[in-house]
């Protein structure tokens, strides 16, 4: 099949940037979104042009690295779908599709669709962990978890840090993200533990980052391609709002998001 | 050079806590003076940058990806095995050692395979205290599942998705440490060197994937965390980033590199379906518990597998391996399936595929009971291929994997190179010449969370470390080496793409050193690979500059060593002139097409040793002895 991939080109943070429009001639409808520009980046090669620049590792849904707005979705048309997963039959004959990078301003841009999720894991680094230090641990059936329990706390897990949700939100929220870590570990007796601190520590953190705040719109679970719910987001608020209340802890801190790359070797 | 393993003398169920006793300690306020580098962050590599972290050495820890998060250990799916013994199904420690090194073929170091036994019950302990969410019982308690080449249930799972929720474990406990300020985290940047100092590894030298900026880094020992290499062969169930730079730049530093033709191949995987293929997707292993493979009995049947009768249909893995039927290991498995297709009976629009039919356990269990066991994988299937496999069967063939070869390291995990330590999937110790499904996860663990915080401070505290730094002139040259390279590779400006290059290799390595592989293929693909690359070097062209995200600079050094590693296997292939695990020589094998080991004069681990461009390498072998596992004819029938 034919169709017109309209990419969003920008070498860096400092060019202007502006979509440049390929014409694709064989596209094969098993193949997948990426594996689309992997042709396409053969022909740029081959004509001296300079490839497009997207993430991407894995290629089975799982790591997270690739994602990019398709005409304005997150991740293209189909549910539950990374782009690494979206063939290109769910597409038509002749269709333009217009391929940009996340937008949003804790997401700095780097080149064509890449853009720096750092944020994502300073969030965790504020308290998305049970805090065991390896050989703490006591003998894995010593606390029963009711299976439900855990399928919930798995539902919750299972997000892969692609950054869609925060692409997908009016207000560039982190709030899935977020949810979804402090919903996996606060259900758990495991993490139950520090649950209050976690929920503290995290959004401050989420806050300090520059990324909008939840008016509780859904378009991220929307796009999520591991559907996690909705109800992750007022687990957290829940845990928040909780923890608020006690005061028990000191107040959360947060560090400074670093926006550059210049590597510090000592 | 001889080979010392460093294995303890005694009996095999002390081994560890001997030579646990035995290494030094460093004390708990000197930890912080000394500097670690772990490059990679996956299992191996998170588990014991955090780990090192928290007992309070100062750790540096690198991976080529934009966080620690997306190292390809997140992509494992089947699950963990342990030997809790939880279902009181006959599970012991000695027996999980024993299905190892059967598994292994006889060709894995015996205490190693022990000492991961033995270790494996603590994981387990350890991932469910961080709050990784395994598959639990109605009562709370963990639930279990079998898996290829065991007859006990010893698997842990986190539904398909247990190596993310492993990953997720140690990545979380890497950032805690992270924000405690023990660890520096440095994504986007890739190890390209290292740096010998006085014989002992001192550092690095890497590029930055986004400023270009290349950099040495010291420390006082470095460990390497990097995984497999097996995107030799283009299309893997591998990460398209996975590579084997740092463990092959070691390599030429002076490290041995041990069995690289020791790859493993999946049996169930979905087939290939185009030119443009860019990788393949593996179907979780546990689907073979409840899923049955089948091919027509008649050549060349063409009708859709639902109107072929159950008479008309050869289930060849339970008719030839009554006892473990469908569970055979990996490397069985594969075998046979390539066989099947070979006599014309395989299916699909290539012929390159078998049935993996679900249709009796539904009819058995009910479609939710599969569903809440396989859900996500059947999606998957469905989204790829656009079949929806509880009404037909999947279609799945065998492809690259793993590879259990990888850099030589004693018991301690330390490389020849005294100070570089290996482990994970990037050394070569415990699987011997096939890896059980369910084990990759619980060797990277071990490794990372027991083994590494224990030998590492052994070297730390039985060595003095001299300040160095950049200004070493090995520093330099190693800088200088990189630099080269990067200019060498952008200036060629040929005509041909890295990924043609890529593509080109792989095919050569999986038709000549893939699931079966005889003397003359071999030495053809020796002279089609030297060939290639020398094509390579004139005629590759690599776009862009080196001073930003260069994606097509990333994969043009990656390929550039994949040329010689993929050389090397075929060497070792062709110097190992038996048939043992996944490495099948036609030559080699038993009446009924199993293969046929020769331990009279090949039980040992052959470690290859770099003699500079263009000059053959050298081997070490490393004899094995078997004192508790008596090596016979591997048997699943």
């Amino acid at each position: 099949m034919k169709l017109t991939l309209k990419i969003w080109r920008q070498k860096n943070s400092n060019d202007k940037g502006a979509f440049v429009s390929y014409p694709m001639g064989n596209v094969n409808p098993d193949m997948s979104m990426l594996e689309c520009l992997d042709v396409l980046n053969e022909t740029l090669t081959e004509r001296g042009e300079e490839p497009v620049a997207f993430e991407h590792d894995c290629r089975e849904g799982i790591c997270g690295s690739c994602g990019f707005m398709i005409n304005g979705v997150a991740h293209g048309p189909e549910r539950a779908t990374t782009v690494c997963q979206l063939t290109m039959r769910h597409f038509k004959d002749g269709d333009e599709l217009v391929l940009e990078p996340w937008r949003a301003h804790a997401f700095p841009f780097l080149k064509d669709l890449c853009v720096d999720r750092r944020a994502f894991d300073r969030i965790i680094a504020a308290g998305g962990y049970v805090s065991v230090s390896t050989g703490n641990a006591p003998d894995a059936n010593a606390i029963p978890v009711g299976k439900d329990i855990a399928d919930q706390a798995m539902d919750a897990a299972a997000c892969i840090g692609c950054g869609a949700c925060v692409a997908a939100c009016p207000n560039a929220a982190a709030a899935l993200f977020t949810g979804a870590k402090v919903a996996h570990l606060s259900v758990l007796p495991q993490g139950k533990v520090e649950a209050d601190r976690r929920a503290l520590a995290m959004v401050a953190q989420m806050n300090e980052e520059g990324f909008g705040n939840c008016t509780n719109i859904g378009e991220c679970t929307g796009v999520c391609p591991k559907s996690i719910p909705l109800q992750v987001i007022a687990r957290m608020n829940r845990d928040f709002f909780r923890a608020s209340l006690k005061r028990r802890d000191e107040p959360a801190t947060t560090i400074t998001p670093v926006y550059d790359w210049k590597v510090k070797t000592q | 050079m001889t080979l010392d393993s460093k294995v303890p003398s005694g009996p095999i169920e002390k081994a560890w806590e001997k030579t646990r006793f035995d290494l030094k300690l460093v004390n708990p306020a000197n930890k912080r003076k000394h500097t670690l580098i772990v490059v990679g962050s996956g299992l191996a590599g998170a588990s014991a940058a955090a780990t090192l972290g928290e007992l309070g050495y100062n750790v540096k820890c690198f991976c080529f990806q934009d966080s620690p998060r997306r190292a390809h250990s997140i992509a494992a799916q089947g699950g963990i095995n342990a030997a809790k013994n939880y279902q009181n199904d006959g599970d012991s420690v000695y027996r999980l050692f024993y299905d190892t090194v059967k598994g292994g073929d006889f060709r894995a170091r015996e205490a190693n395979v022990y000492r991961l036994a033995e270790i494996s019950v603590h994981i387990i302990d350890q991932c469910v205290a961080q709050g990784v969410p395994f598959a639990r019982e109605y009562g709370g308690a963990l639930t279990n599942r079998s898996f290829g080449g065991a007859q006990v249930s010893r698997t842990f799972y986190a539904r398909g998705q247990t190596g993310q929720q492993l990953l997720l474990g140690a990545y979380q406990a890497l950032e805690r440490q992270a924000r405690a300020g023990t660890v520096a985290m440095y994504p986007r940047t890739e190890m390209l060197d290292l740096i010998v100092i006085d014989g002992k590894a001192r550092g690095i030298v890497t590029r930055h994937l986004v400023t270009g900026e290349i950099q040495t880094h010291f420390a006082d020992a470095v460990i390497l965390g990097t995984g497999g290499y097996g995107n030799v062969y283009y299309l893997s169930t591998n990460a398209k980033g996975s590579n084997a730079t740092a463990i092959w730049r070691a390599h030429k530093r002076g490290a041995l590199f041990a069995n690289p033709c020791f790859t493993q191949i999946h049996p169930t995987c979905i087939p290939v379906s185009g030119d443009y293929q860019s990788k393949l997707t593996l179907m979780s292993e546990s689907l073979r518990n409840d899923g049955r493979i089948w091919v027509p009995l008649k050549k060349g049947d063409k009708r859709p597998p639902n109107e072929i009768p159950e008479a008309e249909r050869d289930y060849y893995l339970e008719r030839r391996y009554p006892s473990f039927g469908n569970l055979v290991p990996r490397d069985v498995a594969s075998r046979n399936a390539k066989a099947v297709c070979d006599e014309g009976r395989g299916v699909g629009e290539t012929g390159l595929g078998v049935y993996l039919d679900f249709s009796d356990a539904i009819a058995r269990l009910g479609r939710h009971v599969i569903e809440e066991r396989y859900g996500n994988l059947f999606d998957m299937y469905q989204r790829i291929t656009d079949e929806d496999p509880y009404q037909v069967p999947m279609r799945i063939y065998p492809a690259i994997h793993y590879t259990m070869g990888g850099l030589w390291v004693d018991y301690q995990l330390q490389s020849t190179i005294p100070g570089l330590f290996v482990i994970g999937e990037a050394n070569f110790s415990d699987h011997g010449a096939n890896r059980l499904g369910a084990s990759a996860l619980m060797q990277g663990l071990s490794d990372g969370y027991f083994i590494i915080p224990y030998t590492v401070g052994d070297y730390i505290a039985s060595n003095k470390f001299a300040k160095v730094d950049a200004s070493h002139p090995e520093a330099q040259a190693a800088l200088a080496c990189v630099r080269q390279m990067t200019e060498k590779l952008l200036s060629i400006r040929g005509k041909r793409t890295v990924d043609s290059f890529h593509r080109e290799l792989g095919k050569i390595m999986w038709d000549y050193c893939g699931m079966s592989r005889n003397a003359e293929g071999l030495k053809k693909a020796i002279g089609e690979i030297r060939q290639l690359r020398e094509e390579y070097w004139q005629n590759v062209n690599v776009p862009g500059s080196d001073d930003d995200i260069n994606q097509s600079l990333e994969k043009a050094g990656r390929v550039a060593d994949f040329f010689e590693l993929g050389e090397l296997m075929c060497i070792d292939a062709l110097e190992r002139n038996e048939s043992c695990g996944g490495h099948f020589r036609e030559e080699y094998q038993t009446p009924d097409g199993e293969a046929q080991r020769d331990d009279e004069h090949y039980s040992y681990a052959a470690a290859w040793g770099y003699r500079g461009p263009g000059n053959p390498p050298d081997v070490y072998k490393e004899p094995l002895e078997f004192h508790y596992v008596h090596p016979s004819q591997r048997s699943y029938k």
